[in-house]
């Protein structure tokens, strides 16, 4: 093998131990045999620098404006590519890692091979047009997505989609959740990448042509070019990013130039960036202890990467932001775990990323993700709840749960959904919803607010009081259906999308053979089952319209609500999940990928409850679901420990794309000082993890800083607060998100 | 028992009682799983109802009456406390509040015995100490940790917002002291009632002089109790009292501090 190192004068691997990772593209076993695991506590840290404080600032009044009008520039008149806009900076005099988007900061690019509709709308919306030989490209000469996917959907999927009991489907733009391995870049340099590549297609030169081997093909011409293109970009700002890496700083722009060329190319639902930071250590390692970098150096370089990370930005539309909270990018950073001989991999870099929550203040991106484990270092431990406390800004999923399947070098895409770095991606499949579905096995397939059948050949129940094994045997024949229509929709989607947006730069930063999981979800998990709850424990009387609809529902006498550490109804949301997890791994999914679900929303939850009519349960039409895994607003009353325990009973084996839970308690929930509140909140998730919890968020919050907020957003530009699997910006929800938020179950302490 | 003390003790601990089948029952409010602020950790509360006191800023006057609590057998709370075992041995541990837990007196003496035995729980009783005289050194044995709320150091005033003498309260402080049971001392720090400056310092004087005290926990009045109170067709006192400000708090905290305790 030519080896990036034989190819120059530079030695970008001085000082690296192994040998595996440099005979093959191996970044796992170049972080195992260099990493320095750290123990310690966070007394190291350094504050921001001048420089540091000064960039902050300067990006911070783009941002103020921004919020006012809603997006602060576009590019309309490019088609955006790798290698389409100029280079640009936010201040090129003082940046430490450079590179945006487009030419400007916070200046929005257009990527229309998602949707040409989508760019149109979001456009309209912000009062810009666009240029009219990109729309006569895409009209005339270049097909898009979602053209590709809507030419083939079914009148069976587009009543659906309708009717919202599934929502969300990324047939209108990237669907994002596949998570490149940007280390690569930094590690090996394009050049070798390419050759890798070439290499790995040259293989494929003498088989039969077909239609995979040819797919294939294709797809490794178009991830060389991606490579290629890459490197320009790099170029454009006067970077040789063909050779490997050679020092810390050019470690995490290398990186950060792979991830740059990803989000030019795709406004995917989430684009994370992996897992970057023990990796990026080695070299800060390398260079501290050659006295090429100091700890402030160091903390510099990792606040500079977070700004960039803090502006990525995506045109989209007002109806996406109402659905999706805000105005994100899921830059989901995955930080901390173990590895498979027991040592930690938590490094210093680790408390970097953290600390930049510190440095410049709380916000929502990258969303950090702090993968737990009892294992971990309690010095570790103690600092991410004490930045849980301060700050709401980190989540936390189990790597003792995920470590089994996944290994010790997967990430977080989006939310919760892990994969291994550049061995595995997914078919993002959004959610479809459960409590609808059982409202459409009550009224026989019309539903509950349009009165519309939106399918066939299914009889409601008539009598007066549900009968629990009626309703189930109804529900299951309902979720069959269900599930036959959503691997429909999803294999349609993920067919058009390789072949009208592939995601050239990402995969060109994967292995050529991986594994692939078809992303499937549910929403309104405790709606669910509260209402097989109340049909089963108390007598539900069915209230009837003039058409004999049922639209609502009367409950006689008491019954266990999910989020109590309650058997009796936790045992059926474990019932749901599996049960539905069953029907969708009886479908052929595209490309043989293996199917899984989450039981996660972010903050969609609002919008399904919107579109859902009264439940069983009492919920009235048009309230919001609990979000993910949640249990219903204020229905946990035995607080935020025995609502744990119900979420931790979900089986991760039936939810392999994750479960999300959020946990808001008031400061003084947690206990009297400080310190008592670090304790108590890492016991808290410890347990949480021991009894097989996957996922947590932790917001410690006040209610009157919350209505505060709402009434006066300037005051509050960087409050940011755990949704399920997401950290949002508070200011930027609609009010009814807002009103959500504030009435979820607050777990007050007197 | 205080065997220098001639007079009876005051007031008077409820009997035992027992449901049908005989077995050990009491009058429970409600639990909390969870609360952290009942003790060190994340605590399994148990609110019995009942007490003797009135404290104008009471903030649970639905515990008040003893027959306001749903009776509930020493078994059913083992039972729900067994549930969080394993978390409480690990983060925390069980905490009986009230009410007033030494009204039944048995009855918790009871559940304390079977957590700390059988579960190993680190145990915490939160009691005003009133009717402590009553009972020998022997019933602390299972308890680990007395949550002892002094609500006042001067007795007029001890009088006037609790309805009760405060004699009682400092002798069970002295008590516990002399046995060697460790305290936190629990103090509700109230605008205009609780809050004069040479009062806290008699308090801090006294606290100081006991062994064992681990914190002193100043307690901010909030009058989150006060619907409460309307519903339950009383008339709530302290309608026009503020909470007390950040600069009101810190003084208070402060003065324990300034004799060497720990205060939060």
């Amino acid at each position: 093998m030519n080896s990036p190192e034989a190819t120059l004068d530079l030695k970008p691997w001085l000082n690296f131990k192994g040998s595996e990772w440099k005979e093959r593209i191996d970044v796992r076993d170049f972080i195992q045999q260099n990493y320095t695991p750290y123990e310690g506590d966070e007394t190291f840290l350094t504050p921001a620098t001048e420089r540091t404080k000064q960039l902050w600032v300067e990006i911070s009044v783009l941002i103020e404006q921004e919020r006012l009008k809603g997006v602060l520039d576009v590019s309309s008149d490019i088609g955006s590519s790798i290698t389409a806009h100029k280079p640009g900076y936010i201040n090129e005099k003082i940046e430490l890692i450079v590179g945006l988007q487009t030419d400007a900061p916070l200046k929005r690019a257009i990527i229309p091979n998602g949707g040409l509709r989508m760019v149109e709308a979001g456009l309209q919306a912000y009062g810009y047009e666009l240029d009219a030989s990109v729309k006569e490209a895409f009209q005339r000469y270049r097909k898009d997505h979602n053209q590709g996917v809507f030419d083939v959907y079914s009148p069976d999927i587009l009543a659906c989609r309708r009717s919202g009991i599934i929502t969300g489907l990324p047939d209108a733009y990237g669907r994002g959740r596949i998570v490149g391995d940007y280390r690569r870049v930094a590690l090996y340099g394009v050049d070798f990448l390419a050759t890798e590549k070439r290499r790995e297609k040259a293989e494929l030169n003498d088989v039969a042509f077909s239609e995979e081997v040819l797919r294939s093909r294709e797809e490794m011409s178009e991830q060389i070019r991606a490579l290629e293109e890459l490197k320009q970009m790099a170029a454009s700002y006067g970077f040789d990013i063909g050779r490997a890496a050679t020092t810390a700083q050019e470690a995490v722009q290398w990186t950060y130039f792979g991830y740059l060329a990803a989000i030019k190319e795709q406004n995917g639902a989430a684009m994370s960036i992996g897992r970057i930071s023990t990796f990026l250590d080695i070299y800060i390692q390398r260079d501290i202890d050659a006295g090429l970098l100091d700890e402030s150096s160091a903390q510099e370089l990792i606040d500079d990467l977070v700004i960039k990370l803090r502006i990525v930005r995506f045109l989209r539309t007002p109806e996406y932001d109402q659905l999706f909270s805000g105005d994100p990018a899921w830059v989901t950073e995955t930080i901390g775990g173990m590895g498979e001989d027991g040592r930690t991999l938590v490094t210093r870099n680790s408390y970097r990323f953290l600390h930049t929550l510190y440095n410049l203040g709380p916000a929502p991106e990258p969303n950090l993700t702090v993968l737990w484990s009892n294992a971990m270092p309690k010095g570790f431990k103690d600092f991410c709840s004490r930045v849980s406390i301060e700050t709401s800004a980190i989540q936390y999923e189990s790597d003792d749960l995920m470590r089994q399947h996944w290994g010790d070098d997967y990430a977080i895409a989006c939310c919760v959904s892990a994969m291994r770095i550049g061995k595995q991606m997914q078919f993002f499949g959004a959610r479809c919803n459960l409590a609808k579905t059982m409202l459409y096995a009550i009224n026989g397939g019309v539903d509950e607010k349009s009165g519309v059948k939106v399918v066939d050949g299914f009889e409601p129940i008539i009598d007066e009081y549900l009968d629990y094994d009626e309703v189930v045997a109804k529900f299951e024949k309902m979720m069959d259906w269900l599930a036959t229509t959503y691997i429909k929709a999803l294999n349609a989607i993920h067919f058009m999308h390789d072949k009208y947006h592939y995601e050239r730069i990402e995969m060109a930063l994967h292995d050529r053979d991986i594994l692939r999981t078809m992303a499937c979800g549910i929403a309104g998990l405790s709606v669910t089952a509260d209402s097989l709850s109340a049909i089963k424990f108390a007598k539900v009387r069915v209230i009837r319209d003039e058409q004999g609809l049922a639209t609502d529902f009367a409950i006689e006498g008491e019954f266990p609500a999910y989020g109590n550490n309650d058997d009796r109804v936790d045992e059926i949301a474990v019932w749901l999940v599996e049960t539905f997890m069953e029907k969708i791994r009886k479908h052929k999914t595209y490309r043989d990928s293996v199917p899984t679900q989450s039981v996660l929303t972010i903050t969609s939850n609002v919008v399904y409850g919107m579109k859902t009519g009264n439940t069983p349960d009492g919920r009235r039409a048009g309230e919001p679901f609990a979000p993910g895994a949640n249990a219903m607003n204020g229905r946990d009353t035995k607080g935020f420990i025995a609502s744990g325990a119900s979420v931790a009973k979900l089986p991760y084996d039936a939810a392999l794309d994750g479960i999300s839970w959020t946990a808001t308690c008031t400061e003084g929930a947690l206990g009297q000082t400080l310190t008592d509140r670090v304790n108590n909140l890492s016991n808290c998730v410890d347990v949480f993890c021991n009894a097989s919890g996957f996922h947590v968020n932790v917001n410690v919050l006040n209610r009157d800083t919350l209505l505060d907020a709402m009434e006066h957003p300037e005051n509050y530009p960087q409050l940011t607060l755990r949704v399920s699997g997401y950290a949002v910006n508070f200011i930027k929800l609609t009010r009814e998100q807002q009103l959500d938020v504030i009435n979820r179950t607050f777990h007050l302490s007197f | 028992m205080n065997q220098n003390n001639e007079v009876n003790p005051p007031g008077s601990i409820t009997p035992a009682c027992v449901d049908e089948q005989g077995r050990l029952s009491g009058f429970v409010h409600s639990f909390e799983m969870g609360s952290a602020v009942d003790g060190p950790g994340m605590r399994f509360v148990v609110f019995v109802s009942g007490c003797q006191f009135r404290c104008l800023y009471c903030h649970n006057p639905d515990t008040i009456k003893i027959h306001n609590g749903t009776v509930m057998t020493v078994d059913h709370i083992i039972a729900e406390i067994a549930e969080f075992a394993s978390f409480l041995r690990f983060a925390g541990g069980l905490t009986i509040s009230g009410g007033e837990p030494l009204m039944q007196a048995d009855f918790v003496r009871e559940i304390f015995y079977l957590a700390k035995h059988d579960y190993s729980l680190h145990t915490a009783l939160d009691t005003q100490g009133f009717l402590a005289a009553h009972l020998e050194d022997e019933y602390f044995d299972d308890v680990d940790l007395v949550l002892l709320d002094i609500k006042h150091i001067d007795p007029d005033k001890y009088l006037a917002l609790t309805s009760k003498p405060l004699q009682p309260t400092l002798d069970f402080a002295r008590r516990l002291s002399a046995m060697g049971k460790k305290m936190r001392i629990r103090y509700v720090l109230v605008p205009g009632y609780t809050d004069d400056f040479d009062d806290v310092e008699k308090l801090a004087e006294f606290i100081s002089t006991l062994q064992g005290v681990e914190r002193v926990e100043v307690l901010p009045f909030h009058k989150m109790g006060e619907h409460k109170w309307e519903e339950l067709g009383f008339k709530y006192n302290l309608k026009d009292v503020q909470t007390p400000t950040t600069e009101l708090l810190k003084r208070v905290i402060d003065q324990f501090r300034n004799h060497g305790l720990t205060a939060c």
